[in-house]
């Protein structure tokens, strides 16, 4: 039996840039003729439905919305028009660095973070020492996250986020940012949480990574979705523009294998 | 024959410019390989066997939080992690830590006393004016701590606001209740002194202190909202709250007496219903009532110090604080939705 994890119907979102924020400003972007403020559609009707225990990558160029449709999937943004509806906790990071309080220490924002994405008190203690162990920040749990290297960063906020009992997980470019060594662990925890059932929304340029992680793959294009289906297919769909002769020859088979960046 | 060496040598020169441009693509293509291959994913392959099964029970809902304050005190732990990290971070590095927040209202409080009783005398003809002066300035200093922490609190916390899915209320209400904490310790003082100087107990007294403190916290939380998020849109409204708030202690009855403002009233009906349509000056009033007056000795002898309908002003008051609360959340939760793009 299979039910629906995430629904997302028709949604847009639209971010107006202001350009001038001062009085003066405006009245001299005015008086020349220049525009105030501009819209731009980051996710332009878009549709799809996940089945709980998914795996789903999300994948498409830089700018093309990804992590704007994340977000509004996590909760962090509504959606200007359409409905999303999600059935469960969810856990999981948007976007490099994982939402961090820089002044306060790892160990305090471990606390906090654990308690937004929806932990019990006794539940994040419960699992502490875990999550520590699991991101290898050791003795500098003490010490203000603003002191910590982009990698620790990273692996704090996955940690957490990995040891949260979700029904839903949505992964981000945060994996990115850590050695090889960390990833291959974060890799591995996701492929054991998909194992359990969890939904997983993963947004990868990898394209060997999504293959061995996902089932299913969205690819989006300036806010549109064009592509919903298979893994392979979906691949292929990307690389439209990669027909480079380097990395079609052997060197592009090795790149594809080692999961390089579209 | 000329034009023909010419053409050769050009078609030279621009095999040349190709050759290099060729070295240089390909380069430049290398290295981007290379950055890529740095950078790329391990690829760990999934279990074998059939995957679990996972029975989600939960309805379908929208990810986003949509319950406003009433789903900030559900979320308790959250809320209380919040304000510790707040008082935590108004007292690091600093060696007087939570002193300081009573040095400043004391100080406060005794070139007050100092002007308008010493110098002014205006407290001729009301008894235990220290106390009076105290009441009022301890629930001032509640109201103007609270607006300004508020007023910046989801700005300053901004890295949460963009990155974390929660309710955003959670914020300017954390500040007002790091204000609370601040000025538990002074209501204390102040009890101890009004029982010191000889108040007797009385129920009147006791509903005056409960209807000041819920006009209070209602106005309190309706403006935490409202500027909270006006500051987001246009951090003017930082300074706004910064140049009010600098003035507001001079417009509540508490250096002076109410009869002042009554007197005025007498001439100036206009300027009396705008002083007495603040929620501030109708809370002080009632807290007045509430620890002051049954500390003098003749508390009938009193009354005209307060206007004669204060029950009536009260119970409407607390109503429109209300609806202010009300609608300051509805306000929030519109341009909640704002903030990602305006942050």
């Amino acid at each position: 039996m299979s039910t629906e994890s995430i629904v997302v119907e028709h949604v847009t979102k639209d971010f107006t840039m202001h350009y001038h924020r001062t009085l003066k400003q405006m009245a001299v972007a005015t008086l020349r003729g220049l525009p105030l403020k501009e819209e731009f559609q980051a996710v332009n009707d878009v549709s799809f439905t996940v089945e709980q225990g998914e795996s789903v990558g999300l994948m498409g160029l830089n700018g093309s919305g990804k992590s704007t449709l994340l977000k509004l999937i996590n909760g962090v943004m509504r959606p200007d028009h359409g409905v999303i509806r999600t059935r469960g906790r969810i856990a999981g990071l948007i976007a490099t660095g994982a939402g961090f309080h820089p002044q306060m220490t790892g160990r305090d924002n471990l606390f906090l973070n654990g308690a937004i994405l929806g932990m019990s008190e006794p539940e994040i203690n419960r699992k502490f020492d875990e999550i520590v162990d699991f991101a290898g920040i050791g003795k500098f749990l003490e010490t203000p996250v603003s002191h910590y290297s982009s990698g620790m960063f990273a692996r704090l906020g996955f940690s957490i986020a990995i040891h949260v009992d979700a029904d839903i997980f949505l992964a981000d470019e945060v994996l990115a940012v850590g050695d090889r060594p960390f990833k291959k662990k974060c890799v591995e925890k996701m492929q054991e949480i998909r194992q359990q059932g969890t939904t997983i929304f993963y947004v990868s340029h990898a394209t060997a990574s999504v293959r061995s992680m996902c089932d299913r793959v969205l690819v989006l294009e300036s806010g549109h979705l064009n592509y919903d289906g298979n893994v392979d297919d979906g691949i292929r769909y990307l690389q439209y523009d990669d027909d480079d002769d380097e990395e079609n020859g052997l060197e592009g088979l090795v790149d594809s294998e080692l999961g390089a960046d579209i | 024959m000329k034009a023909a060496d010419k053409a050769l040598q050009q078609d030279k020169l621009q095999a040349e410019i190709d050759e290099r441009g060729r070295r240089e693509n390909a380069a430049a293509r290398a290295r981007a390989l290379a950055e890529r291959k740095a950078d790329s994913m391990p690829v760990v392959h999934g279990f074998d066997g059939p995957r679990l099964e996972r029975h989600v029970d939960a309805e379908m809902i929208d990810p986003a939080p949509t319950g406003g304050i009433v789903e900030v005190f559900q979320q308790r732990y959250l809320l209380r992690l919040i304000v510790g990290r707040q008082l935590a971070q108004q007292y690091a590095a600093s060696v007087l830590g939570l002193l300081w927040s009573y040095i400043q209202p004391g100080m406060r409080f005794l070139v007050y006393f100092f002007i308008f009783g010493v110098v002014l005398k205006t407290h001729q003809g009301t008894p235990n004016f220290a106390l009076r002066l105290f009441t009022g300035m301890v629930f001032m200093h509640f109201f103007t701590e609270t607006w300004t922490k508020a007023t910046q609190s989801i700005w300053s916390n901004r890295a949460l606001v963009l990155k974390m899915r929660m309710p955003r209320e959670v914020f300017p209400l954390a500040s007002m209740l790091t204000a609370l904490y601040h000025t538990g310790p002074q209501i204390v003082i102040l009890v101890v002194t009004a029982a010191i100087v000889g108040w007797h107990f009385s129920m009147t007294a006791i509903a005056a202190g409960v209807l000041g403190l819920l006009i209070l916290l209602a106005f309190s939380t309706a403006m935490a909202l409202l500027f909270s998020a006006l500051n987001v849109l246009y951090k003017d409204f930082q300074n706004i709250v910064a140049t009010i708030v600098q003035f507001m202690h001079f417009l509540v009855p508490m250096m002076y007496s109410y009869q002042v403002i009554h007197n005025l009233g007498e001439d100036h009906q206009a300027v009396y219903q705008l002083y007495m349509a603040n929620p501030l000056a109708e809370a002080v009033l009632l807290m007045q009532r509430c620890f002051w007056l049954p500390s003098v000795h003749n508390p009938s002898a009193y009354s005209d110090m307060f206007p004669a309908d204060l029950w009536e002003r009260g119970l409407i008051m607390l109503v429109l604080c209300l609806g202010l609360l009300f609608l300051s959340q509805k306000f929030f939760s519109r341009v909640e939705s704002k903030f990602p793009e305006r942050l």
